[in-house]
């Protein structure tokens, strides 16, 4: 609902080109453990935004509570660092108020798929613009080993030292049953040519993307995707002209599912497939209703609205 | 009521005489329409009430509402409809008993009367064809119910209302209420011209042919009347008092925000603050504003402090349930100074509580239902007329001192229709769009002034800007704090916003004397019940005056000073206290009234008070008696 009027260098609009080097979205240096996922998923955003070229001061990056969502602080762009949950709310706002901003989100699998679960459904509806990005590494890692929805069954952790009781929460299946939701992907922390490539094609889908990135935990699930990161064969490519095409990829993982993402049902059978993990676009629809589109109104100076008010209030005159 | 005249109360049901009509000219009077759910009462009262402020009385109407939208038919609980307080001068509360009630079944009349809600005299016009009931257990039910009535001294009169409406419609549920409102509008000389034209603005969405069956309804009641009855009732209109405009405390609220240019209400539906959603949906993309339904009261605040943080003010409306769920974010704002704009429409607690009825029972927990420290600014609009105002107050304190400002209102003043005078719009009322500006090196996130704890807030989008904002500790420059230092330092940046604040808020006006026995305190909706008290109390020769606070955090200023000039201080407040005279209850274990507990923190005075839980706005005539039993507490022999 602002209209942009600044023309200062650097924003957007602006006369002068300038050209955004990959130290230019350098925030504070990170901290988290030593071969943590989220220094690759770190690396390959950073890649995407000097690739982008994104306007630092027009790009957002909004995230709840743990490990992952300590993110925004380790860029030099704006940032939103909330509470445990509740960052695709926070996000939605922004973006109803300024749909102009780059808006992505960083969420871990306990803050996007529990506490966080009804606010995930709901924005995968709304379909606002936003790159959301789930770091999946199936534990609770800043409260020190806990059991999360993508645990799978029998890992033990501190609260479920037998194991845990319930088979895993398929958060590819859940996004794909939600009725609107326009971008589906899943790639994996170790694979950065595909994580980038995911990301990329994530941030340039109209509509809000959701990518579940698989990761491992060095602390808590280290031996997680242990089998996958050493052995190609375990992964599978979905591939398809329209979908993630990472050519240097397809050597090292020669198992390959072709896969059109314009095809829901075969997405959500793929999303149920358990004999592999798949990597790439499982669901893409650029055409679906976006929520702050919709909701988009005609701005109003002060005057414009003083004067309807005023009319307004002739209804209820007495 | 003190001053109405009796009207020949003959108990029992007794036909009207034949005329001429007696005429009662009053100074005020109170009239309730009672039905089913369905039944149209609340149409019927509302367009009585905007009739007769239209034709100059001073008004003040309230719904009568179940908590159910369709409960079982005939039920004591499932009474709804409309009373209607008139006066011949302003009326600023709903007043105390009902001289005058039209039915349209015995059982919502009773429930009326076992209510208390109505004068020994009243007038009680009633539906008669349950007594004729082909169904023995309604007859039954008619018979008892009559004979609980005969107690109570009122004036029955059976009216024929279906019988009479059968002659115009097939369906006398749906038509009953205009027949009702005819015979109105014949008791209280209401303008027909100007009734006809009411009806034709609520029923603007019906077909013709509702609006000329409706008329003739209308018609039919009111020759009716003329015919049957014995006595008229006139209150004359109340001085000129310049361009009025009418409407409910909600409508005020959004209307409000809509003067103050916020762009983004984000709720999540709860009775009482649903309708100021309501009237936003209906109005506000008009205005370049949008209300956002989220998905639940965690998410409608999200999306506000969303909003918010990236661009103009936003706000939400909530009641208490929802208010404890949208804790957490209300905290983070608080710690990221992100300006937000909070309206509680408050009604019954705790839990689900009383959803439709009032309380004033939320205060302790805008102020103190946080983790850690977290100051925010929280006010009350007293009136109607304040309701619209206190959304620009709101706008403009949150942005100014870059916090969570609170709107307490309630039950009454939602569903309150009352006339207040036409705002003057005013351009600067309104929000500028943000500053994209860039930021000047050195310029930091929170900049705080060591003196008073104020900076200026950098949006997205301003170059040289970005930071991340966090819920954790952190310094000025937004760093997450890991030294102790920086935390105490965050703390007192933050708290000393309010006392500067404070510093700059005038003491309340004292109505009254500036001295004397008693000072009554009071907040919110209750301001017009406690005057009227205070008035009559006055002329009654007692030394006692009122104040009425405004801002709750902070407080307003000379507070301690203005006390002190009284013997005694007493809040009167819609929230749960001890009796003092209840059993195990001493001085040192009572549980006070919010506002006392509130006051006696921060005067070191012992301040008294004396609250209730009716799930009703109070009643002028229940403050006077408390102020006669209060008066002289305490002192000694």
């Amino acid at each position: 609902m602002i209209q942009l009027t600044c023309a200062a260098p650097g924003c957007a609009g602006g006369a002068e080109e300038h050209e955004y080097t990959l130290s230019e979205y350098e925030g504070a240096q990170a901290r988290w453990c030593p071969g943590c996922g989220d220094h690759s998923v770190l690396t390959a955003v950073q890649r995407l935004l000097t690739s982008e070229q994104l306007v630092p001061e027009q790009t957002v990056f909004v995230s709840g509570i743990g490990c992952s969502s300590r993110f925004p602080h380790y860029l030099r762009t704006y940032g939103f660092h909330g509470i445990h949950g509740r960052a695709l709310p926070v996000a939605t706002g922004i973006k109803l108020h300024r749909p102009d901003l780059t808006v992505f989100v960083v969420m871990g699998d306990g803050d996007c798929t529990s506490i966080g679960a009804a606010h995930w459904i709901h924005a995968l509806r709304y379909n606002p613009d936003l790159t959301v990005m789930m770091l999946d590494n199936g534990i609770y890692g800043l409260t020190k080993n806990q059991t999360s929805p993508t645990t799978p069954r029998g890992w033990a952790s501190n609260t479920q030292p037998r194991g845990s009781w319930l088979p895993a929460l398929n958060p590819l299946s859940l996004s794909l049953g939600v009725s609107n939701a326009s971008f589906v992907a899943q790639t994996a922390e170790w694979a950065p040519a595909h994580l980038y490539a995911t990301l990329r094609a994530a941030y340039r889908h109209p509509g809000l993307a959701f990518v579940r990135i698989l990761q491992r935990c060095p602390v808590y699930t280290p031996a997680l995707y242990q089998q996958a990161v050493q052995d190609p064969a375990r992964i599978t490519l979905l591939v398809h002209d329209d979908g993630v095409v990472v050519p240097e990829l397809e050597k090292v993982y020669r198992t390959h599912l072709p896969h059109d993402p314009r095809d829901l049902d075969a997405a959500r059978r793929v999303a149920d497939l358990s004999d592999s993990i798949y990597l790439g676009i499982l669901f893409r629809d650029p055409a679906r209703a976006r929520y702050e589109e919709i909701r988009r109104v005609p701005p109003r100076t002060a005057e414009e609205r003083r004067v309807l008010l005023d009319t307004e209030l002739d209804r209820y005159a007495v | 009521m003190t001053d109405t005249q009796s009207l020949s109360s003959t108990g029992g049901v007794a036909a009207a005489p034949s005329r001429p009509a007696t005429l009662l000219r009053l100074p005020q009077h109170t009239v309730e329409i009672v039905s089913d759910p369905g039944e149209g009462a609340q149409k019927c009262g509302q367009i009585f009430g905007q009739v007769s402020a239209r034709m100059g009385n001073g008004v003040w109407t309230v719904e009568i509402i179940p908590a159910e939208i369709q409960p079982p038919p005939r039920l004591p609980e499932g009474a709804s409809g409309n009373r209607i307080r008139l006066g011949a001068g302003p009326v600023t509360n709903w007043g105390d008993e009902t001289n005058l009630v039209v039915a349209f079944n015995e059982q919502v009349l009773l429930a009326r009367h076992r209510a208390g809600a109505l004068a020994h005299d009243a007038i009680l016009l009633i539906e008669d064809k349950w007594a004729e009931s082909d169904d023995p257990a309604i007859q039954a039910a008619w018979t008892a119910a009559m004979t609980e009535l005969s107690g109570g001294g009122y004036r029955i009169i059976p009216v024929p209302m279906e019988a009479q409406c059968l002659s115009v419609l097939d369906n006398p549920r749906k038509g009953k209420n205009m027949f009702a409102l005819g015979m109105l509008v014949w008791l209280y000389h209401r303008d027909l011209e100007l009734v006809r034209e009411q009806v034709a603005r609520t029923f603007r969405k019906k077909s013709e042919e509702v609006f000329q069956q409706n008329l003739a309804l209308l018609q039919l009641g009111y020759a009716w009347a003329e015919a049957e009855l014995d006595f008229r009732v006139e209150v004359p209109p109340a001085p000129d008092q310049g361009p009025l405009v009418v409407m409910n405390g909600n409508e005020a609220l959004g209307m409000g925000a809509i003067a103050a240019g916020l762009e983004l209400c984000a709720m999540y539906p709860i009775t009482p603050a649903t309708s100021v959603s309501h009237y936003l949906s209906e109005v506000f993309e008009r205005f370049g504003g949008i209300v956002h339904q989220a998905e639940d009261e965690i998410a409608a605040a999200g999306v506000a402090l969303g909003a918010s943080y990236a661009g103009k003010v936003a706000f939400t409306v909530t009641s208490g349930p929802g208010l404890a769920l949208k804790t957490e974010f209300l905290g983070l704002a608080v710690m990221t100074e992100i300006p937000l704009v909070v309206v509680d429409v408050q009604r019954g607690g705790p839990s689900t509580g009383l959803p439709t009825k009032v309380e004033q029972s939320d205060l302790l927990a805008v102020l103190f239902a946080q983790s850690g420290d977290a100051p925010r600014i929280v006010l009350a609009p007293a009136t109607i007329e304040e309701c619209f105002h206190v959304m620009i107050t709101a706008r403009r304190l949150a942005e100014a001192f870059r916090t969570v400002v609170f709107v307490l209102s309630d039950a009454n003043l939602a569903t309150g229709v009352t006339p207040f005078p036409r705002p003057a719009l005013d351009l600067r009322w309104q929000a500028e769009p943000p500053d994209l500006s860039p930021i000047p090196a050195g310029r930091l996130p929170y900049g705080w002034d060591p003196e008073t704890g104020l900076s200026r807030r950098i949006v997205p989008g301003q170059p040289g800007g970005m930071h991340t904002v966090t819920g954790l500790s952190h310094d000025e420059a937004s760093k997450v704090a890991y030294s102790a230092g920086v935390h105490q330092r965050g703390n007192t940046m933050r708290s000393r916003k309010l006392a500067v604040l404070q510093r700059m808020l005038a003491p309340p006006a004292v109505h009254g004397a500036e001295q004397g026995d008693l000072l009554i305190v009071g907040w919110g909706s209750t301001k017009g019940a406690i005057e009227e008290a205070v008035d009559r109390a006055r002329s009654e020769g007692l030394q006692v005056s009122s104040v009425h606070l405004r801002f709750l955090s902070p407080l307003e200023s000379g507070l301690g000073e203005l006390f002190v000039r009284f013997r005694r201080v007493m809040t009167v407040e819609i929230n749960y206290s001890d009796d003092p005279a209840d059993p195990y209850v001493t001085e040192e274990n009572r549980r006070r009234g919010q506002l006392s507990l509130l006051l006696r923190a921060a005067t070191l005075i012992d301040i008294d008070c004396w609250t209730r839980v009716p799930g009703e706005p109070l009643r002028p005539d229940a403050i006077l008696q408390a102020i006669h039993s209060r008066i002289h507490r305490g002192t000694k022999p």
